[in-house]
């Protein structure tokens, strides 16, 4: 307790809780209120972004160096192991708190248009208030086990909007492999805590930060098992490398649920617990190696697939695996800031590009709605030119893709380039990093490539939806285009007005909590010239990919889908993604399926374990009793021989 | 001393009532073996009673009291299946026999 509005903390989840509970119980008694529903949902949003920013203004002022710990309750009191429900208020999860009330309170009020002839807008509503309060517990835990709540919490959340259309059997796939291959992840995680229980007797974040250098040796087996165990987890919920495939595939939900969830939040949530756990990372150079590596490898894997996709949706999905691997660059680098700095700048562009593919699709489909044409209303292929048509959307969106891009003054730029600055810092301690530096550049080029493809295809040239639709084409109403005017200004501003100074505020603002990994790292200075090199060459390969893009492709020789002709070599590879997830189905899912069908079920259940052991033993009782029933004659006869038989034989006995 | 007689005719007694417990089938007779068998084990705690002790002998009463509600018992069961069965033979008392 410190006495000031800090201690109002709890409210934010608590607002996003009863937002939960009261939308909840309209979806199941009301379901078809809107206004109502609306109100509550975006108001407890809001409300809970108020106490944010309190928080975080009272936080400023007392800039405390350790945590504020608030213990709720005992939750898990068993023998030695002590948890309680309790909150942690430090920089970082102050940094989440804001990104994530202030993202979903714009995200909230985007829905309310997009959502707004949808039966299910209760029910949404609700999920989407759940997923906030989850999200809340997991950044602002206290302790491994808390944020584990958060974690599973939003993975729920995740698979439940998913699969918001259920009736959709495709949507209620794509949400069952996102919650599987998640439940993957989840194991590494339980498998950490427990290690982490077992070598150092406590879940609390302060706890264990502070006998981590003492209770296990640096760079040894133990820690190096915890933190990839850790990465494990992480590499499901941050869809990194392998397990990447259910993102993609989580573009199955409605937008503004890829924009909150599946790009500003969740899964971002990774990066946050590598950031949160940077004293044991720092400790495992082994494992930073293989996050920064994996990371840069993901980064630019999920590029070369963005290349070729034409769902609008999708390419931001990869591009969103892409950028997340960009930030476990960093993370594994050491360089926590810009890590936590580009995730928040990716926030807020990539919110911005997701909603604004939102009000996208959003008026395809109105217009094919209109016509009542059965179209791909997320094909760019069947769109073009719609700049003319919603001219707010495409330079709200133009800024966020050249802030993706990495074009200076814009918001990415900054976070991008001290990612590849730190990154190449490290490469004059280990060769290696020099290698996912230059994994970096490429994917740098590719997203700037990618990036402007999505917009030239779907914003200029010729129209290709269609005659009759055309004339339905139109931009989204003011309550889609107002959180994307604010999240373009800040997704495209955030950091410039102090220029270099501003992520040297944050890097300033986090040093409390990743300093102890900090320590750890060896410090590479680069001189002024080498980082003005390393900066010019960054915004190079961005002008290069964008003005690449611009000139190489020729949105005039496309055809609507229906019409397209399949891709040939390369590119079909690229189009299909790599083939990643008919290697996973050869490799994994169907040699699963097989063995759960044929031996598990058809031969441990049905035969084993119904065959021999159940009716095995009723087949057996039953062959006892015919066996014994011709003991019993029913002649009292018989009853005394065999009794005279037995006094005999005891008799005998006795006797003999 | 006329203890092994005894004991030998006792013998003798107890397997003729063993016997025709196992072999007739007329529920009285089989009633009468019983009672045979009784008085056999009488002999026998008379004939032992008089090495070890009057014991034998006061058990001797308790057995002929047993006897004595034993027979009034068995002999109106009998009568009841009797009067059921018209027959006191045993192989047709298999009411609880299945089938």
């Amino acid at each position: 307790m410190t006495g000031t509005p800090v201690d109002l903390i709890w409210l934010a989840p608590a607002l996003a809780l009863l937002g939960f509970v009261l939308n909840g119980t309209l979806a199941l008694t009301r379901p078809n209120t809107k206004t109502l529903v609306s109100v509550i949902g975006a108001g407890v949003l809001l409300a809970a972004f108020a106490v944010a920013v309190v928080v975080f203004s009272n936080f400023r002022s007392l800039h405390p160096e350790d945590p504020v710990i608030y213990r709720y309750w005992s939750w898990i009191p068993v023998g030695t192991l002590q948890v309680d429900f309790a909150f942690q208020v430090d920089q970082l999860s102050l940094v989440m708190l804001l990104i994530v009330t202030g993202v979903g309170s714009l995200i909230h009020l985007f829905s309310i248009g997009y959502m707004k002839e949808d039966p299910g807008y209760a029910r949404y509503f609700a999920y989407l208030n759940l997923f906030v309060f989850f999200m809340l517990v997991l950044v602002l835990g206290a302790s491994f086990p808390v944020m584990f709540v958060g974690w599973e919490g939003v993975g729920l959340c995740s698979y439940l909007l998913i699969g918001f259309w259920f009736t959709d059997a495709a949507n209620a796939t794509a949400g069952r492999k996102a919650f599987i291959m998640n439940r993957i992840g989840d194991f590494g995680f339980m498998v950490a805590m427990f290690m982490i229980f077992w070598s150092m007797g406590s879940l609390d974040f302060a706890t264990v930060f502070e006998h981590a250098p003492t209770a296990l040796a640096p760079g040894g087996a133990a820690i190096t098992a915890i933190t990839l165990f850790l990465f494990l987890g992480c590499t499901g919920k941050s869809a990194q490398i392998p397990l990447y495939t259910w993102l993609p595939d989580a573009m199955a939900g409605p937008t503004p649920v890829s924009a909150l969830i599946h790009a500003a939040t969740m899964v971002t949530a990774g990066v946050y617990l590598v950031a949160r756990c940077n004293l044991l990372f720092a400790m495992a150079p082994v494992s930073s190696a293989v996050v920064a590596g994996v990371g840069a490898l993901t980064a630019l894997f999920a590029a070369t697939i963005a290349l070729k996709q034409w769902d609008i949706k999708r390419v931001l999905a990869y591009s969103t695996v892409s950028q997340l691997g960009y930030m476990f660059l960093a993370v594994g680098t050491g360089a926590m800031t810009a890590g936590i700095f580009h995730l928040a700048t990716h926030a807020f562009f990539k919110a911005l590009l997701f909603l604004g593919s939102g009000s996208v699709i959003f008026a395809m489909h109105r217009a094919y709605h209109h016509t009542h044409v059965h179209e791909d209303a997320q094909d760019m292929r069947n769109m073009g030119g719609l700049a003319r048509y919603m001219p707010w959307t495409a330079a709200l969106m133009w800024i966020a893709t050249l802030a993706i891009a990495g074009l200076p003054p814009l918001a990415g730029f900054f976070s991008k380039d001290e990612i590849l600055t730190a990154a190449h810092a490290r490469g004059h301690v280990q060769a290696i990093w020099l290698v996912f530096w230059g994994f970096g550049l490429v994917t740098a080029l590719l997203t700037a490539f990618y990036m402007t493809r999505l917009m030239l295809y779907s914003f200029h040239g010729p129209n290709r939806t269609g005659e009759a639709e055309r004339a339905h084409l139109h931009e989204a109403p003011w309550i889609m285009t107002g959180p994307l005017a604010v999240l373009g200004l800040l997704g495209g501003l955030l950091n410039v007005p102090e220029l270099y100074r501003g992520s040297a505020w944050l890097h300033h603002w986090l040093e409390p909590v990743t300093a102890p990994g900090a320590a750890l790292i060896p410090d590479v200075h680069l001189s002024r010239s080498s980082e003005w090199l390393l900066v010019g060459i960054a915004v190079l390969t961005a002008v290069v990919g964008v003005v690449g893009a611009w000139r190489l492709l020729k949105p005039a020789e496309l055809v609507p889908a229906k019409q397209a002709p399949e891709e040939r070599g390369f590119a079909r590879i690229l189009r299909h993604k790599w083939y990643v997830d008919e290697i996973y189905d050869a490799l994994f899912v169907r040699p699963l399926m097989w063995l759960s069908r044929e031996i598990l079920w058809k031969r441990v259940d049905q035969q084993a374990i119904d065959g021999a052991a159940v009716n095995g033993a009723a087949r057996g009782a039953r062959a006892l009793g015919w066996a014994n029933r011709w003991l019993q004659t029913g002649q009292v006869g018989t009853y005394v021989a065999v009794f005279v038989v037995g006094v005999l034989l005891l008799l005998w006995r006795a006797l003999g | 001393m006329l203890l092994s007689p005894a004991l030998a005719i006792s013998a003798v007694l107890f397997t003729l009532g063993v016997a025709g417990v196992l072999f007739r089938r007329n529920a009285i007779v089989i009633f009468m073996c019983v009672e045979l068998m009784l008085n056999a084990v009488n002999l026998t705690f008379v004939a032992l009673a008089q090495v070890i002790g009057v014991g034998g002998q006061v058990f001797v009463l308790f057995v002929m009291a047993v006897a004595a509600a034993e027979a009034a018992v068995g002999l109106s069961i009998i009568l009841a299946v009797y009067r059921h069965k018209q027959s006191v033979s045993l192989q047709n008392m298999n009411l609880l026999k299945d089938g």
